[in-house]
């Protein structure tokens, strides 16, 4: 087995899941068996291979630089469920994880 | 045991286009709050995001003002986290195909100079406000949402908080003369994250790095490090481990207070952007934006020096800014001499601006009014006391100097003609003076000076009255 439950844990906190203790096991065993198939890929020789990052052999086209205001606040706010002061206000939260950009 | 400090620096730089990174929304600061976004922003289901051409070009640009490589082919990745200043719950940004990698800038710490390495410059999108209230709600601004940053990640080259210190002067410097950032500390459009470690002398092998953050200003910077400097060795001398753990520097006490323990890279699962392919960036364009480049402060600083012969501290003082760099040199464009416009811009000119807490575009001073003012120092129509008078005039209502000086009557008397009678006026009038002058008290040419500058308004040549009253005592 190469995926333990302290990953399952791990990535379901990151991923911000509750995965009940119960389900715990059976998702290990799933995820294990996902890794396994995927893993197959590596069985593969790729040296001199060059790392494909995207499906399709295409470069990326750029758009001008220049402004279009914004969309209706109103009409952005329509989904948002509590506001204050055209803010939106969201429960606090204090992980502190802010300036990581 | 002695330990040495290993130092360094993530700075994110915001910057200054139109538009925002992949949305076309306004990235301008300031706006109502959530008036500059639009669904891209928000990350609303089945919205695609598109590279701002402008952002890469300043990406470029600030890349290669930092000596950077450009790399040809670059991608952007997705960098995942949850945090409500990001409705998308990614970050687009720039894993290992950075615009820039492999640059240096050099820096000064107590006259020696060193270069500091830069490991990578990439592009990446900002994210929203949050403003923690005191109710136990964040209010959320998603404005910055998306705008431009590039994030400069310097080599661990920094043995000190003053090194780190002038790293930051230099890289600020930099960016400004680049023109592709305000780079304001207190606006928030240049941020610094620091990293440090200490090792014994002598060992090759870092120490487990501690990094800090909330760091508002190049003085939090220095002060975070230095008591962070401390408090590791503290730690270490006391038999303990470092551990590597994100702080937060507290303003008020000096001090770094842990945050939390540092999650490792991984747990951002950083993977290529499915939803832009890779970019291609043209040899050409890398030229053109080269060529476009400003000479850097240090060219100009090496120049200043050789060709005008001004001290290396004047230099850098003259360079500090682009602005007032390039006023310096326009104004010499203009004619005036080089010692003089030196003289005044860091003299009279900073003073006014420091006093009334001004940048020179807000004054009406020009480098066209500024030389013509030095000039008429130069051939003698004012004296230097009036020319502070011409120069308020001129730094708060604009206009020619000529103009200013001959509509107020300021012109220098220097015509022996017309000092002649006012300096025998004076002499009638002070007999005492005459006979301490003649008794060897030379304190009394002092006093019959300032007479004669007095009944002349200030407007009498000095050189010219020392020298006729000289003449006429003599003849007493």
């Amino acid at each position: 087995m190469t995926v333990t439950e302290k990953d399952i844990r791990h990535v379901a906190k990151l991923a911000k899941l509750e995965i009940p203790d119960d389900e715990i096991k059976k998702f290990t065993e799933q995820m294990d068996k996902i890794i396994e198939m995927v893993e197959q890929l590596s069985e593969l020789d790729t040296e001199n291979v060059p790392v494909m990052t995207h499906g399709m052999e295409t470069y990326s086209v750029m758009r001008e630089d220049k402004a279009i205001p914004g969309t209706d606040r109103e009409k952005l706010f329509e989904n948002v469920k509590t506001e204050k002061d055209g803010l939106i206000k969201v429960p606090a939260i204090m992980d502190n994880s802010e300036g990581d950009a | 045991m002695n330990f040495e400090t290993v130092i360094g620096l993530e700075v994110h730089v915001e910057l200054k286009t139109d538009s925002k990174m992949f949305s076309p929304s306004p990235a301008h600061f300031g706006a109502e709050p959530n008036t500059n976004t639009n669904v891209v922003d928000w990350g609303y289901p089945g919205v695609l995001p598109t590279i701002n051409k402008g952002a890469v070009e300043f990406g470029i640009r600030a890349a290669l003002a930092l000596n950077c490589e450009i790399s040809q082919d670059t991608k952007f990745d997705r960098k995942n986290y949850f945090y409500p200043d990001n409705p998308k719950a990614y970050q687009i940004s720039q894993f290992d195909q950075p615009v820039g990698h492999d640059g240096w800038i050099e820096v000064e710490v107590e006259g020696k100079k060193k270069k500091i390495r830069i490991e990578r410059v990439h592009l990446e999108e900002d994210a929203g406000k949050n403003t923690h209230g005191t109710d136990g709600y964040s209010y959320v601004d998603l404005n910055r949402q998306g705008t431009p940053l590039i994030e400069i990640v310097s080599e661990a080259d920094m043995r000190s908080p003053e090194e780190a210190y002038a790293y930051l002067e230099a890289i600020k410097q930099i960016i400004q003369y680049a023109g592709v950032s305000d780079v304001k500390m207190e606006e928030g459009s240049m941020r610094c994250d620091a990293n440090i470690s200490i090792r014994p002398f002598g060992q090759e092998e870092f120490g487990t790095k501690t990094e800090l953050k909330n760091l508002n200003s190049f003085n939090f910077v220095r002060r975070g490090l230095a008591f962070e400097e401390k408090r590791q060795e503290k730690v270490l001398l006391a038999g303990g481990v470092i551990q590597q753990e994100t702080r937060r520097y507290d303003e008020s006490t000096g001090e770094t207070i842990l945050m939390r323990v540092k999650e490792g890279s991984s747990d951002y699962r950083y993977f290529p952007e499915p939803d832009l392919p890779n970019l291609y960036i043209e040899d050409e364009w890398v030229k053109r934006v080269r060529e476009s480049i400003p000479e850097m402060p240090k060219e100009r600083r090496v120049r200043y020096a050789g060709d005008f012969g001004l001290t290396e501290y004047d230099a850098a003082q003259l360079t500090a800014t682009k602005e007032m760099s390039d006023f310096f040199e326009e104004t010499l464009e203009q004619g005036a001499d080089a010692k003089q416009a030196a003289n005044w811009l860091m003299g009279e000119v900073s003073a006014y601006l420091n006093s009334e807490k001004l940048e020179l575009h807000d004054t009406k001073l020009t480098p066209q009014n500024l030389a013509g003012m030095i000039k008429l120092i130069a051939d003698g129509t004012i004296s230097s006391k009036i020319a502070k008078k011409v120069f308020r005039e001129l730094i708060q209502n604009g206009g020619d100097a000529t103009d200013v000086v001959e509509s107020n009557g300021w012109v220098q008397l220097s015509d022996p003609a017309k000092l002649l009678p006012i300096i025998n006026d004076i002499l009638d009038n002070n007999a005492q003076s005459i006979e301490d002058y003649k008794n060897g008290k030379d304190r009394a040419i002092g006093f019959l000076v300032g007479q004669i500058m007095k009944a002349t308004k200030g407007q009498a040549n000095p050189g010219i009255v020392n020298k006729l009253l000289n003449q006429e005592l003599s003849k007493r």
